[in-house]
């Protein structure tokens, strides 16, 4: 069990997270680019039209995997937030600033294709259902959270209010989806859930899969990178720091 | 509970001495739907009225939250009631439900007045009335949380907006949803159970997070 406190106490200090982060975000980066490159060639090129759809669904490989990440991204910053109130970890607070301006970028990708794709499957870009709202609702969310932080003159003081905000906020997320429901759907209701057998065709499943295991690493890739940047601002005026800087070729 | 009530009585007090100041939230509210109806042109279909003043009352709601600490954190009362208040919940629930008693209810009393205004007929107005008694002080607590972070940046009012509003959603929608079913002769009670839901929840749980995030406001 020792190793696993150690863990944890390594992975708090910025210092040893960015010594040992620059292969991990490498790693994520080639990975996901990899995975992204040919789940996309095969989703784009190889699968053949849908039914009903033809080639339009093919968005369906950029749209599915983006809204997944928005969502997943949100809580993990409500989780990293839950731990900086309990733990003062430093790490947690910076994942939060790193993570929510990526965050934000992912949502806007996923509402922007599913505009796209609205347009000709459903007859309108535009729908208040409950997905569409909720996500919409998810890039404000994001924004509060950025223009929190901005407000708030002393890093540590925004470091508290930002992730009691984010746990504020993810606990009113399955509230805003349910209350949502109760307009008329115009979405699909989810077609892969775990446990049951998935409601596409495995023709699409695959390089779905590919894709959505591509978009999580290359995005863990950027918030790593970010992450990194986060570090060396907090921690401009340790030593480890400028030892790092002066290292650095000069320009 | 005598802490409780001992909050309510302290600001009844300060309303009573300040009168004009207790009065804003609906003079706003007020001006809002006379601006509305002015720029509707006073023929809007009923269901619409009735959801755009449920609008209305929610921007009254933000507007009056942002001051619900303000004036304590100035002078320092607010410093001594996260020092001394035990229990805290009673306190925070005490000193918001008086603010609620003068923003969120006058507006509720009100709202029948206003659907009249707009629409020129009380269908639905009843239901609006009880849909903003129940969903208002849900609104308060919500956006108290809001405030409570904002009040010592000292310049809240837009960022306070964008921080709650999204999380206002569920009631403005069950709240709108139960005033439109009653206009168009719906069945309005399944919504105005789920606003109780939402009420009794943010009963429940707000003020802890309103007390967190005094603490945490206290000095930015």
């Amino acid at each position: 069990m020792g190793w696993i406190t150690e863990t944890f106490h390594k992975a708090g200090s910025p210092r040893w997270f960015f010594a040992g982060s620059k292969r991990w975000m490498i790693g994520l980066y080639a990975t996901g680019a990899l995975l992204v490159v040919t789940g996309s060639i095969w989703g784009l090129g190889f699968v053949p039209p849908e039914r009903y759809q033809a080639d339009s669904f093919r968005i369906l490989f950029v749209h599915a995997p983006a809204a997944h990440l928005a969502e997943a991204i949100y809580v993990a910053i409500a989780v990293a937030g839950l731990v900086f109130l309990v733990w003062r970890m430093k790490m947690a607070d910076l994942f939060i600033a790193a993570a929510a301006p990526i965050g934000m970028a992912i949502t806007a990708v996923a509402l922007a294709t599913g505009i796209i794709w609205g347009m000709p499957t459903w007859g309108t870009g535009w729908v208040w259902d409950a997905r569409t709202t909720s996500t919409l609702l998810l890039l404000f969310l994001f924004f509060g959270l950025i223009a929190l932080r901005g407000a708030i003159p002393r890093p540590e003081r925004a470091a508290l209010a930002v992730s009691l905000l984010a746990v504020v906020g993810v606990v009113n997320i399955p509230i805003i989806k349910y209350s949502v429901t109760w307009f008329t759907t115009l979405h699909q209701g989810p077609s892969i859930e775990i446990g049951k057998r998935p409601a596409i065709a495995a023709v699409f499943l695959w390089p779905l899969g590919l894709n959505a295991l591509g978009y999580y690493c290359f995005v863990a890739g950027a918030i790593v990178a970010a992450l990194r940047m986060r570090i060396v601002e907090r921690e401009a005026g340790t030593g480890w720091v400028r030892e790092w800087l002066d290292g650095m070729p000069r320009p | 509970m005598s802490l409780y009530f001992a909050q309510i009585r302290r600001e009844a007090l300060l309303a009573s001495r300040s009168r004009s100041d207790a009065a804003t939230p609906l003079a706003f509210f007020a001006l809002a739907v006379v601006l509305l109806g002015l720029g509707t042109g006073a023929d809007a279909p009923p269901p619409a009225a009735l959801g755009m003043i449920w609008v209305l009352a929610l921007f009254a709601n933000v507007l009056a939250v942002d001051g619900a600490f303000v004036h304590d954190h100035d002078d320092g009362t607010l410093e001594q009631l996260l020092i001394h208040a035990r229990p805290r919940f009673a306190a925070v629930l005490g000193k918001l439900t008086a603010h609620w008693a003068l923003s969120g209810l006058p507006v509720a009393v009100c709202s029948p007045l206003a659907a009249y205004l707009l629409t020129g007929a009380t269908t639905g107005a009843g239901t609006l009335a009880a849909s903003l008694l129940l969903g208002t002080p849900a609104l308060t607590l919500i956006g108290a949380i809001g405030a409570a972070l904002t009040t010592g940046i000292g310049r809240g009012g837009l960022l306070l907006a964008i921080l709650v509003m999204p999380l206002y959603v569920p009631v403005l929608i069950f709240g709108a949803s139960a005033s439109v079913a009653a206009a168009t002769g719906g069945d309005a009670s399944f919504a105005l159970r789920w606003l109780a839901v939402l009420l009794a929840a943010a009963i429940t749980a707000a003020p802890f997070a309103i007390g967190k995030a005094l603490d945490i406001g206290q000095d930015y």
